[in-house]
């Protein structure tokens, strides 16, 4: 208010100065006497395009039913899809000629090539995942498919014996020891990467791009020349998860190390100033602020290691009874289990390793689907909970200091 | 420096100093800190040493193989190491035009998809299709595999004798023993084809290839952006003059990095493909051959050397892989959209 009294004071004292008071001249609004232009769209779908699509899509629909049936030899799902596409692209292009010039053409034409390609490669992803689904329903409505092995079951034997009891037990076990080997040392190495510099920090980066990478084939052939024939080791769950560490170690160093990067500088350089240690920044500022991205790096290296079959093939083996040692003796994963089943040419067997396949899938689903929640934050971003959790910590601390502040102690 | 010549005038009257004893910034590390630095180090050495070991390892025991054959390592097609005939003249082949399959399929898909997304998408979807991408990248590869053989394969093979009956003038595409004529040909000869395992392939390549992709075209500078747009172009000519020529070193980038998952991939090329040992072009004919699947195969061979000759394959397989991804992270880091648009 007080600014406000002020400003119109000073602008009285102007006006009673000078002769001819400054005014703000408009200029005069001229109504025009044509009318404004259209802004042009760049975006969106206007109802002329959503015809156009209607009537190329019935047309091109139309022919290819017309080609499949009567004129050409032609057969198959996947030339039925090919061959409408390429008649879709070409109707509507002649559509969208009749009334634009040929820059516009082209922009939808490619406007229309860009979506198919989107929807061609969602399309397959929703093929994949429901086809799996589907062929694995019967089996995965068995409740004894989770909970028992396939020791008792023959080849030939119904779904309503035997399970993936001994596949789920061993993938969540070498899946762990694989997790407790490569966290530590990826994220650890992550740290390693941002926090120095120089030639060996540099010459590490490399080799981790390097490592990235090794076909995970080669990861099994490494460790079952070493620990099984060299060694002379058993193959074991262990060894097998040897195996996908040796490949998940670089995909979790590459993205932990991306995630830490975000970490805001001055941070850090708070940190400093406020007399903390590099270790003391490292565990208390560095690693909490990117902590939700950290997560988010673990779970999509443990969700491609889940789904690795070769090295366990070469470094496991299969079995067929549930095997909760991983020091010895084979132990099979759900991937694994899958590629065994599928192999056979037994309805039944087929019919487990669909539903076995479907069981990895929801695994990995439900693995990124966490990752999704816990990394759509940003780097330093504080969720609700932990704001409340924060404040109250810092309010115990002021409970605490309070009395010495005020006995003069602190 | 053209700023040494402002000096800064400081007024005689100022104080010596109010604190007499200024606090000492020390910037050395203490003990500690200097512990806490060579652990870093250390997890850095250990990754160090488990890659060379790999590589090392593999190359000492494939040295039996490669001295007993020499250069003849990469041009003999047959698979008998017992008997002393071996190379990787038709499974290297095999690797390379599956992985090529793969590519010329999932680059048109995985760029129109990065496209797409950046440029064309409601900004409110687009969130949710990047996430459809990457959960693309994370359904496991036996389950791809599984799609190729069951579900994909019977559907194709229409589109095979359809390629093969009008283009079998081109040698790649002509398959022996389809008959163009006959009344029920059969379709077994165009199952298990390198077509067939590339475009599974090409599956799992897709979403690594659109998310390097991606990436470096929401980096574009919107300024040129709306330059073009400004001058008039439409939404395509727009991404023609500016997003494609900005992110070209990243296209050619994400194309290698996803290359060299191709040639590596294992599981559903051994699902797919019937292996056979002979230098064969023929894509949409059955059999094909890849080093992964030859060493997922073979590995259970009980003599030492056959396993030291897949060792050798192993290793050629590791060195294409690695030059390849080499020259992918160069382009990624050496383009105009760089650095930051590591995969």
């Amino acid at each position: 208010m007080t600014i406000l009294n002020e400003t119109s004071s000073s602008s009285d004292q102007m006006n009673s100065q000078g002769s001819s008071p400054p005014k703000t001249i408009l200029p005069k609004i001229v109504p025009s006497s044509t009318p404004p232009l259209d802004t042009r769209k760049i975006n969106g779908i206007s109802r002329e395009d959503l015809g156009n699509i209607a009537g190329a899509a019935a047309s091109s629909i139309a022919m290819t039913f017309l080609l499949f049936g009567q004129l050409a030899p032609l057969n198959g799902a996947v030339g039925f899809v090919v061959v409408a596409f390429l008649l879709f692209i070409a109707v509507y292009a002649l559509l969208v000629s009749l009334t634009n010039p040929a820059p516009i053409v082209t922009d939808k034409v490619m406007t229309a090539i860009l979506a198919a390609s989107t929807f061609l490669a969602f399309a397959a992803l929703a093929s994949v995942v429901a086809f799996t689904l589907w062929r694995g329903r019967e089996a995965l409505t068995t409740w004894n498919l989770y909970t028992e092995d396939m020791s008792e079951a023959g080849p030939a034997d119904p779904l309503s014996v035997g399970g993936i009891g001994h596949a789920i037990v061993g993938t969540l076990i070498i899946i762990g020891i694989a997790i407790a080997l490569t966290v530590p040392l990826g994220i650890a190495c992550a740290v390693f990467l941002n926090e120095t510099r120089g030639r060996f920090n540099r010459t590490v980066r490399t080799v981790v791009d390097a490592m990235s990478a090794l076909p995970s084939i080669l990861a099994g052939l490494f460790i079952f020349a070493t620990w099984i024939l060299i060694l002379g080791l058993p193959r074991s769950g262990l060894a097998a998860a040897i195996a996908v560490s040796i490949m998940m170690l670089p995909i979790i160093i590459r993205s932990a190390d991306v995630v830490i990067r975000l970490v805001p500088g001055n941070l850090r350089e708070a940190s400093a100033a406020l007399g903390a240690p590099e270790r003391r920044t490292v565990w208390h500022v560095v690693l909490p602020t990117s902590r939700s991205g950290l997560a988010t790096s673990v779970i999509l290296g443990v969700a491609r290691g889940i789904g690795e079959t070769a090295p366990v093939l070469l470094t496991s083996g299969f079995a067929s009874s549930i095997n909760f040692n991983p020091f010895q003796d084979p132990m099979v994963s759900l991937p694994l289990a899958t590629f065994e089943f599928v192999r056979s040419p037994q309805p039944a067997l087929i019919a487990r390793g669909f539903a076995t396949a479907a069981v990895l899938m929801v695994l990995v689903l439900i693995l990124f689907a966490i990752a999704r929640v816990l990394g759509g934050r940003p780097a330093g971003h504080v969720s609700d909970r932990q704001r409340k959790r924060l404040a109250s910590r810092s309010l115990r601390d002021l409970k605490r200091m309070e009395p010495e502040i005020e006995t003069g102690k602190l | 420096m053209a700023m040494t010549q402002i000096e800064t005038s400081v007024p005689a009257s100022m104080p010596e100093s109010r604190d007499p004893d200024p606090r000492p910034i020390n910037s050395a590390r203490d003990r500690n800190d200097r512990l806490f630095r060579a652990g870093l180090s250390s997890t850095g050495i250990a990754v160090l040493a488990i890659m060379v070991a790999v590589g090392l390892f593999l190359g000492v025991q494939a040295f039996d193989a490669l001295r007993e054959t020499g250069l003849g390592f990469l041009t003999t097609t047959e698979w008998e190491p017992d008997r002393g005939r071996f190379g990787i003249g038709s499974v290297l082949l095999g690797t390379v035009m599956i992985a090529f399959v793969a590519i010329l399929v999932a680059v048109p898909i995985s760029l129109g998809t990065a496209l797409f997304i950046t440029n064309v998408a409601p900004a409110r979807f687009r969130g949710v299709l990047i996430s459809l991408v990457d959960l693309m990248a994370a359904v496991p590869s036996v389950v791809y595999g599984l799609w190729g053989l069951f579900f994909f394969q019977s559907g194709v093979i229409g589109v095979s004798r359809f390629i093969s009956t009008w283009f079998g003038w081109v040698p790649i595409f002509s398959v022996s023993g389809a008959e163009a004529n006959s009344a029920l040909p059969n379709a077994t000869v165009f199952t298990a084809s390198t077509f067939i395992a590339g475009v599974v392939v090409a599956l799992m390549v897709m979403p690594i290839q659109c998310s390097v992709m991606r990436e470096v075209f929401s980096q574009v500078p919107l300024g040129e952006r709306e330059g073009a747009l400004a001058l008039g172009a439409t939404r395509w000519g727009a991404i023609r003059v500016v997003s494609l020529p900005f992110a070209r070193g990243g296209i050619i980038g994400g194309t290698m990095l996803g290359l060299g998952r191709a040639l590596g991939e294992t599981i559903a090329v051994l699902l797919i493909i019937s292996p056979r040992f002979d230098i064969n072009f023929r894509i949409l004919e059955t059999g094909g051959n890849s080093v992964s699947s030859l060493i997922a195969l073979r590995y259970a061979e009980a003599s030492s050397f056959s396993l030291s000759a897949l060792m050798a394959a192993g290793l050629a397989l590791f060195a294409l892989t690695l030059v390849v991804n080499f020259i992918a992270s160069a382009f990624v880091a050496r383009s105009r959209s760089g650095a930051s648009s590591e995969a």
